[in-house]
């Protein structure tokens, strides 16, 4: 009794110095669109839970609200002991910037955006090559050879998915015609379903008869929209063929649940390294998505030539090109 | 604030604007226990990231410092009986002012960019003002309108210059470069640290002390001038202002773009003192803010200032307080701002009738 009280005591001792040792704080800083926005940040937080559920560590977590809070609130997480900080989202370059380097001993991650530092990783996405391959998708089912893309907010990571995407169309057919539409000029643009209702509907009345949407939650406007005039979308972020079924011809796959999940893996293994990442077809970090509820929208000629394109890509024989390498597109 | 009132000055000035956020901390505190929380707790963790520790303190006055400028643009309009929600646009198109003088002019030394920096906000932001102002004026086009469809301009304007203009090449964010560092306004830590006094680095600047200039000025210009007075009485009655021979117009023209300098002049506070770049969407609601710290300011410098105080201490306090609470979001704190709101200006009047009737009793005894 005596013996085994001792036992447990020691025990406990050696598991909480264990635990000292091991503690490993991640923490996630979620941009002003917020957490359940539905898109980018809602993707990022997926990924962090998924986190907390495989190895039991909790993260931190916050939330800014304008400008001067990027710099406050990196801030206060490294001084909090934190060892491991995720910003999501390219708003936060100049902050991450300015904290990491005041915080040397902290690992930093950037999502979307490359920002300079010993102690600081980037993470880029390659949208416009999963664009271009739902592109060659929409070309290829649009029957009135008219596909139509719907930005959220007019800057050039929008214009990058817009890009890719025309690229694939006309790839798949040259006739191809792309309009694209941005809903606004505002961040509130990646959160209006009515506007991105109506815009996919000015869309179905110039003869649009598949539209890709890279808007957040405006989204979901525009698919309901294809849906009611049953016509086909394209989702984005993550898979969305679920959405609507049978009226989602594909869905456009950003993996920053992914993303987030590996850089918090790696960081609790200590395989964290600062640097450039980029995640492209290759790297699983863009894709697009065939499940059961598009099944019978993919034909199986159009699944091998997007699947050849997808190995092209991969292969480098097809380039794709990046809106945001020259802020212009070399097809409209 | 020009209804009769049969209370007591000081009960009016106080005791009411007291009881409204009262009210208002009243109904945050319920929602607050009904998520869980312990609202007493919640206010003390809000009132120690405010003012518990210097680099709150230094926050809460950067915050401050915009609210007044807002502030102050909101009640200029007023007395002349004229709505301006326009400022966040006119502090918008202020910012283009202000970084084109620093790009364009940044191999000039500081204390000749930051003056012409200074004009150029508050130029930029009258002329936004401005045409709003002449609409009214002249059209009778309705200043609520003009301003707000105002802002939706501003921003689709700056949106284009950002992404296809301004922006750093090679970069992904619409931000222009970083303006040179002479013509950064000096933070006050920096101020401090030439002193010899320690102070934790925060976005405090310079500006708090122009801000609490202008608080003075606009005293001086509203309630101690000729001009102060025409502005005011076209504020309180149009018709006589008119009969008695003012240029009416002419009054609405330039209160509007005194109106405009001042929401500028929080652009200032912004870029030269805080972010040193112009980037997307930064005026980030501070124009919208500046209409509810006038309401409960009651138009009047020393009320705004405090308002002001309270606004900036909600966002500071509001930040640390979900830091510290993780189920008190953003939203929630935004709940509270509105709920400020909601009492101080839509429900000014609220505790009137029984506080009137309160005070009848006692001078009864």
């Amino acid at each position: 009794m005596h013996i085994s009280k001792t036992r447990g005591i020691a025990a406990a001792v050696m598991l909480m110095t264990a635990s000292a040792s091991w503690a490993f704080v991640p923490a996630v800083v979620y941009d002003q669109a917020g957490k359940f926005d539905k898109s980018f940040n809602e993707a990022a937080y997926t990924g962090a839970e998924r986190f907390k559920k495989a190895t039991g560590i909790a993260y931190r977590e916050a939330q800014i609200a304008n400008e001067a809070q990027k710099e406050q609130v990196l801030r206060n997480l490294a001084r909090r002991n934190v060892d491991l900080i995720v910003a999501v989202g390219f708003s936060f370059t100049q902050a991450v910037q300015t904290v990491a380097a005041e915080f040397p001993k902290v690992k930093f991650t950037i999502v979307d955006d490359v920002a300079k530092g010993a102690n600081v990783q980037s993470i880029v996405f390659k949208e416009q090559e999963g664009s271009y391959l739902v592109g060659m998708a929409a070309g290829m089912a649009s029957k009135s050879k008219k596909v139509g893309f719907i930005g959220g907010m007019d800057v050039p990571l929008i214009r990058a998915f817009g890009c890719g995407y025309a690229q694939g169309a006309k790839a798949a057919d040259k006739k191809v015609e792309v309009i694209s539409n941005m809903t606004g000029t505002t961040p509130q643009a990646f959160n209006d379903p009515a506007r991105g209702g109506e815009l996919a509907r000015s869309q179905f009345d110039r003869g649009v008869d598949v539209v890709f949407h890279a808007a957040g939650g405006t989204g979901m406007g525009v698919l309901q929209a294809a849906k009611d005039k049953n016509k086909l979308g394209i989702g984005v972020d993550s898979n969305q063929n679920h959405l609507f079924p049978g009226f989602v011809l594909t869905s456009m796959l950003k993996r920053v649940d992914n993303a987030v999940y590996s850089i918090m893996m790696s960081g609790k293994d200590n395989s964290w390294k600062p640097g450039l990442v980029t995640m492209g077809l290759k790297e699983g970090g863009v894709d697009w998505a065939v499940d059961a509820n598009n099944r019978k929208l993919i034909s199986k000629d159009m699944e091998a030539k997007i699947t050849q394109a997808k190995k092209d890509i991969v292969a480098g024989k097809i380039k794709v090109v990046d809106y945001r390498a020259g802020n212009r597109c070399p097809v409209q | 604030m020009s209804q009769p009132s049969n209370l007591p000055r000081w009960a009016t000035l106080w005791l009411m604007p007291a009881l409204n956020l009262f009210a208002a901390l009243l109904v945050s505190g319920l929602v607050i226990t009904l998520i869980g929380e312990d609202p007493v707790e919640c206010l003390q963790l809000m009132i120690n990231g405010a003012f518990g520790y210097p680099e709150g303190i230094g926050y809460t006055l950067f915050y401050t410092t915009s609210f007044i400028f807002t502030g102050l643009a909101v009640a200029a309009a007023f007395h002349a009986g004229l709505f301006n929600i326009g400022g966040e646009g006119q502090m918008y198109l202020a910012g283009l002012g202000v970084t084109l003088v620093c790009l364009g002019l940044d191999f000039l030394p500081g204390w000749v960019v930051i003056p012409l920096a200074l004009l150029a906000s508050m130029m930029f932001g009258a002329a936004w003002a401005f045409i709003p102002g002449y609409l009214q004026a002249k059209r009778g086009s309705h200043i609520v309108v003009t301003t707000i469809m105002f802002n939706f301009i501003a921003s689709a304007l700056m949106t284009w210059l950002l992404v296809d203009k301004l922006i750093m090449p090679g970069s992904q964010t619409p931000a222009t470069r970083l303006f040179a560092e002479s013509a950064w306004i000096p933070m006050l830590h920096e101020l401090a640290a030439n002193l010899g006094v320690e102070l934790p680095q925060t976005p405090l600047n310079a500006t708090f002390f122009l801000a609490l200039i202008s608080l003075v000025v606009f005293y001086l210009m509203v309630w101690r001038s000729r001009w102060g007075y025409t502005l005011r009485t076209v504020g309180l009655n149009e018709k006589a202002a008119r009969y008695a021979g003012m240029p009416v117009s002419k009054v609405i023209i330039v209160a509007m773009c005194f109106s405009g300098a001042l929401a500028g002049l929080a652009a200032v506070n912004e870029l030269l003192g805080s972010t040193h770049r112009m980037n997307l969407a930064f005026t980030n609601g501070i124009g919208f803010v500046g209409i509810a710290v006038a309401l409960m300011g009651r138009n009047h410098p020393f009320g705004i200032l405090l308002s002001a105080l309270l606004f900036g201490a909600l966002t500071q306090g509001g930040l640390d307080l979900s830091f510290e609470k993780p189920a008190i979001t953003h939203e929630m704190i935004i709940l509270t701002q509105g709920l400020i709101i909601l009492f101080c200006g839509a429900l000014e009047n609220l505790f009137q009738t029984p506080l009137a009737l309160a005070f009848k009793q006692m001078t009864k005894r």
